[in-house]
């Protein structure tokens, strides 16, 4: 626990008004969107300005406490849990859309503005911001550039990372940062933008960011396609990617997902077929059309049961929150749903998705399988229960062998949600033992007392062994080298 | 496990665990929206009630404030994939906070008073309705009023909010059996309701008039009581049951195809009978049947009629705002929006965030006056922004609130009940 005269010094840096130890605030504060995970922060504070952040970290620094930045918690990788001896510093109340540049086709915005808000903003400009993770919603832009958020559009526009022009940051130790700009092209001195962007809340707290905007497609079409089998939806990916088009969006639902998705959006999906694709293709009028045809052609070559085209751009938009929604509404089959981003090199694809049926069959568990077909991303999610622990360890090695194999093929562990607490016992198996430590002596160096989210992405001490943690003794085992 | 609730309603340990905190509610929370603070989020809630059913927290007076900050608003049930239904949890742990020691004293005073004693009893309701009626009408309502305002500017101000009593009571001008005018096609049921009988008698009467034109017979009940929704959204479960049973045992002697409900509150909860009385041997198989007959009018009308002969004499801009009880807990959104576009010369402009709360949300407006008025603001802004003539809403709570939003705020906009305009709309002689 940080010591009560340490808890006043933090209380008098934001007032008392933004600051909380009860313990109510501590409980809503002890979690993210990631299943099982969980643990108490010591205090809760609301900073209002740069300058109180910056003051906070300089006291962490002296206090040796650890400072968890959070945005909506809607993280799938533990990224925003607290650990001991911590406070959470909470940043949804930053909501200020401070520029728009339509000159130049920037936004800047307070890190806490809602993903959707800012292309919202864009568009009453005939101006897009892609990103677009399944969370849009509810999650924040700060927790997005924090772990370089994906999404249904990274296919053809790329993630978060391609539009973070600037970012002004507290560092660890309290310094205030700008890195980056307006400017497209920009070599002085190191990129340190580039590395705050998916750095997990680890080595910097964002207190304004500089976004690019692109011209918004003059059209867009979203198509169904359905098959009787993953295979044939693979083939038939396979055969759109290689085929020179690029979808805005190439979406991949297995039946346990669609009757799930469907049960909550009531949008009228077929719930008896097997695999289904979304795609979306943008763009000028003819290329669109053009685009569409092919489309229908490989899909029906590749023994699809049917094609349909959504009639309007409102039936397209509830097919698309339709698959957003697919992460959640898989908990209407069990209590806990872990979800995994396991991604591989797209030519990979069909090879990933037999392995994960053998491993699922082997394995003896429940899964709901769907993603970013056309960018090799998929979501596995296991469906278990958290009460059960059987079928928690049936769970944890279904994920180290997709973890495994998606290594194998070329792949990583995370595509989009990061490492956090949940995925760092398999970062070593990637990158291997230098560049693990390579990535350590970095964090040494941003923060030298490790009080800035430590214990995310890797531990700085040796940690205890074994698989993802599953009960409250066993996080703290967890992040007793710290 | 222990746990720290102290009533035998408990929340539902099977709801708490469908659950899986993915924060896909948060935009949807009136509250959320108003805080940014998790403390006041849906997701936040349930964690909190999760804890106290654990009996890891003690139910504190923290507690008990944010299970009375929520609305009941049910926005974050149309927000969650999961199907969390997170308003029998929300008032679940409303029924644990009454019978703690941190319940307000004002709700207090309600829920005795109005809830206990004068909505089951409608010699008392319309005693009580006649007298506030003088009140209201009287010079000593406004020397009153003037005399709050300087005493007190919330007491005035709720003073404003209580919709105004009625110049005639429903069930005191129609008979228990109304005749259609035409053609008979269905027997219903109307219950005239507490509040809408006394306060919104006026929506009763062109509900009555509609139904009779569009060649139903309408049976009002000699008997009937106050239907338990109020009690029951704001942590009265045990009044809400009884008062369940005895509208069930009023309208056991009748035969009807279905029960018209005009209030989204009343039908929502008249719907729920069949699941809060399923495991009472006495009255489970008839609440089962009378819930399955309960419509809301729009619903009951979209499903059997077709408007498309029908057409206003003047074009008229209209919009709509959705009651929660009617979008969020029956799921009826589409069907009234429907009806209104069938009609020749509506021009219904879609609202922006339409299904947002309107701050009414009960007695939520009374009890939380503050929260209530800047959540108002923001759906009487988003009337405004679209220059619509009308509003139509299908409840008596959002017809009460809107209906002040538009004196606070100052707005030139009729705030209807949509079968009022039917019936100014439908003539009689139009039907075939």
């Amino acid at each position: 626990m940080i010591k009560e005269i340490v808890l006043n010094k933090i209380k008098s840096i934001v007032g008392a008004d933004n600051f909380t130890t009860s313990d109510e605030h501590r409980i809503v504060y002890s979690y993210d969107a990631t299943p099982v995970l969980n643990q108490l922060p010591d205090a809760v504070v609301f900073p209002e300005n740069a300058e109180q952040i910056s003051a906070i970290m300089k006291l962490a620094n002296e206090e040796k406490f650890a400072v968890i930045p959070r945005g909506a918690g809607t993280g799938l990788s533990g990224g925003s849990i607290p650990v001991e001896n911590s406070i959470v510093l909470v940043m949804t109340k930053w909501r200020k859309i401070i520029e728009l540049d339509i000159d130049n086709q920037t936004i800047l915005v307070e890190p806490g503005v809602i993903t959707e808000t800012i292309d919202l903003e864009a568009n009453k400009f005939n101006l897009f911001y892609p990103p677009d993770p399944g969370s849009i919603k509810v999650c924040t832009i700060g927790g997005n550039v924090a772990e370089n958020a994906g999404g249904l559009r990274g296919l053809k526009y790329g993630v978060t990372k391609n539009y973070v022009l600037g970012i002004e940051f507290v560092s660890p130790t309290g310094e205030l940062i700008w890195t980056g700009g307006k400017n497209f092209k920009d070599v002085a001195g190191y990129n340190l933008r580039d590395i705050l962007v998916g750095s997990e809340g680890t080595l910097g707290i964002f207190t304004k960011i500089l976004l690019r905007l692109i011209p918004r497609p003059k059209l867009s079409k979203t198509i169904l396609a359905a098959f009787s089998t993953n295979v044939d939806s693979g083939k038939a990916v396979a055969e759109i990617t290689s085929s020179g088009i690029t979808p805005a969006m190439l979406e991949f639902l297995d039946n346990t997902t669609i009757k799930c998705v469907e049960d909550y959006a009531k949008i009228g999906l077929d719930t008896s077929i097997n695999s289904l694709l979304i795609i979306e293709v943008d763009g000028k009028t003819s290329e669109v059309e053009d685009d569409q045809n092919k489309i229908k052609n490989i899909c029906e070559k590749n023994n699809a049961l049917y094609v349909k085209i959504a009639k309007d751009e409102n039936e397209a938009n509830k097919l698309k929150a339709a698959r957003r929604s697919a992460f959640s509404a898989l908990a209407r089959v069990s209590p806990t749903t872990i979800l995994e981003d396991a991604t591989v090199p797209r030519s990979k694809l069909p090879e990933m998705l037999e392995a994960i049926q053998k491993i699922v069959k082997e394995e003896d568990v429940m899964l709901g399988n769907f993603g970013h077909a056309g960018d090799g991303n998929l979501h596995p999610t296991c469906l278990t229960d958290e009460g059960n622990s059987t079928e928690l360890h049936k769970a944890e090695k279904t994920f180290e062998r997709i973890f495994n194999t998606a290594i194998k093929l070329g792949g990583t562990i995370t595509g989009e949600h990061g490492v956090g607490l949940a995925k760092k016992n398999f970062l070593e198996l990637q990158i291997g033992s230098a560049g693990l430590e390579f990535m350590k002596k970095i964090k040494s160096v941003w923060d030298p007392n490790n009080v800035l989210n430590p214990g995310k992405i890797f531990s700085l001490k040796p940690k205890c062994e074994g698989v993802l943690p599953s009960n409250k003794n066993q996080i703290k085992n967890f992040e007793e080298g710290i | 496990m222990n746990n720290f609730y102290s009533h035998l309603d408990l929340p539902s340990e099977e709801i708490i665990s469908s659950c899986i905190h993915c924060g896909m509610c948060l935009q949807s929370c009136p509250t959320y929206n108003l805080t940014f603070d998790e403390l006041s989020s849906p997701r936040g809630r349930i964690r909190l009630i999760k804890y106290v059913a654990e009996g890891k927290l003690q139910l504190t007076e923290k507690f008990a404030y944010e299970m009375n900050f929520c609305l009941d608003c049910q926005a974050c049930e149309t927000a969650c994939p999961a199907g969390v239904k997170y308003g029998s949890l929300v008032e679940a742990a409303r029924v644990q906070v009454e019978h703690s020691e941190y319940t307000s004293s004002l709700s207090r005073l309600i829920k005795k008073v109005a809830f206990r004693k004068i909505l089951p009893n409608f010699k008392y309701l319309k005693l009580f309705a006649k007298l506030l009626r003088f009140y209201q009408n009287s010079l000593i309502g406004k020397f009153a009023a003037k005399i709050l305002r300087v005493i007190s500017k919330k007491l005035y101000e709720v003073n404003r909010l209580a919709p105004r009593v009625s110049s005639f009571f429903t069930d005191e001008i129609f008979p228990e059996k109304i005749q259609p005018l035409n053609e008979k096609k269905f027997t219903v049921l109307f219950p005239v309701g507490c509040l809408m009988n006394v306060m919104f008698a006026e929506e009763n009467k062109d509900t009555i008039e509609l139904l009779t034109k569009l060649g139903c017979e309408v049976i009002i009940p000699k008997k009937q009581t106050c239907c338990g929704s109020l009690p029951a959204h704001n942590g009265d479960l045990e009044q809400a049951r009884k008062l369940a049973k005895a509208t069930l045992e009023s309208f056991k002697e009748y035969d009807f195809d279905f029960v018209i409900s005009n209030s989204a509150g009343c039908g929502a909860f008249m719907k729920e009978y069949k699941h809060i009385l399923k495991d009472d041997k006495e009255y489970s198989s008839l609440a089962k049947k009378f819930s399955d007959k309960v419509k809301d009018i729009t619903e009951f009308l979209y499903q059997n009629y077709d408007f498309t002969q029908f057409k206003s004499e003047e074009p008229l801009d209209i919009t709509y705002h959705e009651p929660c009880h009617l979008v969020h807990t029956q799921k009826v959104s589409n069907e009234p929006k429907l009806i209104l576009l069938q009609i020749q010369n509506l021009n219904l402009i879609p609202l922006n965030e339409a299904t947002w709360c309107c701050g009414s949300a009960g007695i939520y407006n009374v009890v939380n006056y503050e929260p209530a008025l800047k959540i108002l603001e923001r759906k009487m802004n988003n009337i405004k922004n679209t220059n619509a003539k009308i509003v139509l809403t299908g409840n008596p709570g959002c017809l009460g609130q809107i209906r002040y939003g538009k004196e606070i705020f100052n707005m030139n906009v009729e705030v209807l009940h949509p079968v009022t305009l039917l019936n100014r709309i439908i003539k009689s002689g139009d039907l075939k």
